[in-house]
């Protein structure tokens, strides 16, 4: 199989600056005295406006990967280096989007939105808002309050106050799982059409194969607790795909091959 | 077919249904009253000119100030303290751990075993009432504050966090505002508290308040119409005061916090 590439490799190829990398990271939950491996020895690199889907079975520990690269929890060993820089917390230049739930109840949709913009003048700050309030198609919601908002909604605020600041990473953890399947598909859209205008560098948790395979440039196949990465799948295919077409449905097949998962249902 | 008319007649009928209860109420008062030789309770009509007399006199506007005042300040001083360290307490959680048995153990005194050292240390008057208030409010108001704390989502706070909010920022826009609906349940329970601690301080360390006219018109000539009708100024004042705090729950910052009926 030609499109599963060794890790070593897999950057190499692409001519992309690094822009994130993970060295040798491992993590060990301690509770009660019982101490349980999470993460054994991950290895990754992330070149810049790339979008790479950690794709791995519940409860394997690709949240908590994402979450380590995030900041918000430091490893028992290894680091990751952003930009060369040795990640020690949260960053504002890297935005976490959480699913739905971590819009602010308490704002307005225009509240949530500009959230992150204190710094910034106050006309600034109305023009920021307006924009994406535009861009994520949220125009007449404005002074909403998060709980008269749908879940696909809420989502688009969260992705909304995200890209406000303008970061140059995203970290999207399972951000569509909550939804339904038909607003799922349009979220991904959406999503696609936004990292295509604005080239975020993005890091997307999935447990979602089809997901993982319609999004990304690259697929870091996991394997269950504690996480290894397995394999990395390029999926070299222009967007949009064409989720029909030979190329598509062989990568997909090659995955659901990796994981050990059969076919037919 | 049921006509718009009949329906708004149904429906004014069902808003005055809690109107008519006390109607009916006052209604079989009266009657069991009548027909008593030797009553056990002053009758509605003698409660009613009870209460004419108080407001005609001008105790009934006095001692409802002396009541209102002391509550508020007891429990205003008791909410402005307790609140912040509750918060911090809920914060930083091994403060908690430290603390908690100490809190649990005065939480079952009843604030009115208070009422001889308040005396002792203030002598008979306002400033003893409104420590009274005080300790009956401080720790209900800590230990709502320490839960709220405890019941933010982590990802508000990792949002806040994310977007990089220093930690006097993360208080004021993250911290805040999520404990907000909890908050104000706690203050409301607490009020209620401060408006039954009152009337029983007021029995025993000050002369004046709507405590003080309960006693004061048995003592003085077993005047039982001032009694019921200090306990009906009681009653109404208290439910003013939770529909007050209520009021709040429906500020749209605060409402996402309470489930819709």
């Amino acid at each position: 199989m030609t499109s599963v590439t060794a890790p070593a490799s897999a950057l190499a190829t692409r001519a992309l600056k690094t822009k994130l990398r993970a060295d040798g990271i491992k993590m060990v939950f301690e509770r009660d005295g019982v101490s349980t491996d999470v993460l054994d020895d991950i290895s990754l690199e992330v070149g810049d406006g790339e979008f790479v889907c950690l794709l791995g079975p519940s409860g394997c520990g690709k949240s908590t990967m994402l979450n380590v690269i995030a900041g918000f929890i430091s490893p028992t060993k290894g680091q990751v280096r952003i930009d060369g820089e040795r990640v020690t917390g949260p960053d504002r230049r890297r935005v976490f989007v959480f699913q739905e739930r971590g819009v602010f109840p308490w704002l307005t949709v225009e509240g949530n939105i500009g959230f992150g913009l204190f710094d910034l003048s106050e006309a600034e700050r109305r023009q920021r808002i307006a924009h994406y309030v535009e861009l994520v198609g949220l125009q007449g919601f404005e002074q909403a309050y998060p709980r008269e908002l749908s879940g696909g909604m809420k989502q688009r605020v969260e992705v909304a106050r995200a890209l406000a600041v303008n970061p140059d990473m995203l970290f999207l953890d399972e951000p569509f799982g909550a939804l339904d399947s038909i607003t799922r598909l349009i979220m991904r859209g959406e999503l696609l059409r936004i990292w295509e205008a604005e080239r975020k560098t993005i890091v997307f948790v999935t447990h979602d194969i089809d997901e993982a395979v319609q999004l990304s440039d690259r697929v870091i196949v996991m394997t269950a607790r504690p996480a290894k990465i397995q394999r990395i799948v390029d999926i070299d295919i222009p967007h949009p795909r064409d989720i029909s077409s030979p190329k598509y449905l062989s990568l997909r097949d090659g995955i659901f091959d990796a994981i050990g998962l059969a076919h037919k249902v | 077919m049921r006509s718009p008319a009949h329906v708004r007649f149904v429906t004014a009928l069902t808003q005055l249904r809690p109107a008519a209860f006390v109607a009916v109420l006052l209604v079989a008062w009266h009657v069991a009253i009548k027909f008593q030789s030797n009553p056990l309770l002053p009758g509605p009509l003698a409660v009613a000119s009870g209460l004419l007399e108080l407001a005609t006199r001008g105790l009934m506007l006095k001692y409802v100030v002396a009541s209102l005042f002391r509550v508020t300040w007891g429990f205003a001083g008791a909410a402005l303290l307790a609140i912040p360290i509750g918060l911090a307490i809920g914060w930083y959680r091994r403060v908690e751990l430290a603390i908690n048995p100490f809190i649990q153990i005065l939480r079952p005194i009843s604030p009115l075993a208070w009422i001889p050292i308040a005396i002792l240390w203030f002598g008979v008057g306002d400033v003893a009432a409104i420590f009274l208030i005080f300790l009956a409010s401080f720790l209900p108001l800590t230990v709502t504050a320490i839960n709220a704390v405890e019941s933010i989502p982590e990802v508000y706070v990792n949002a806040g966090r994310n977007f990089g909010l220093r930690h006097s920022q993360l208080v004021y826009r993250v911290l805040y505002p999520a404990v907000m609906p909890h908050l104000i349940i706690g203050l409301r329970i607490t009020l209620g508290i401060a408006w039954l601690v009152v009337v029983a301080a007021e029995m025993i360390a000050v002369n004046s308040g709507l405590g003080f006219l309960i006693v004061d018109a048995r003592n003085a000539g077993n005047r039982y119409d001032l009694v019921v009708a200090g306990m009906v100024m009681i009653g109404v004042i208290g439910l003013l005061l939770d529909i007050g705090i209520r009021s709040l729950e429906r500020i749209p910052s605060i409402s996402w916090g309470y489930s819709d009926d």
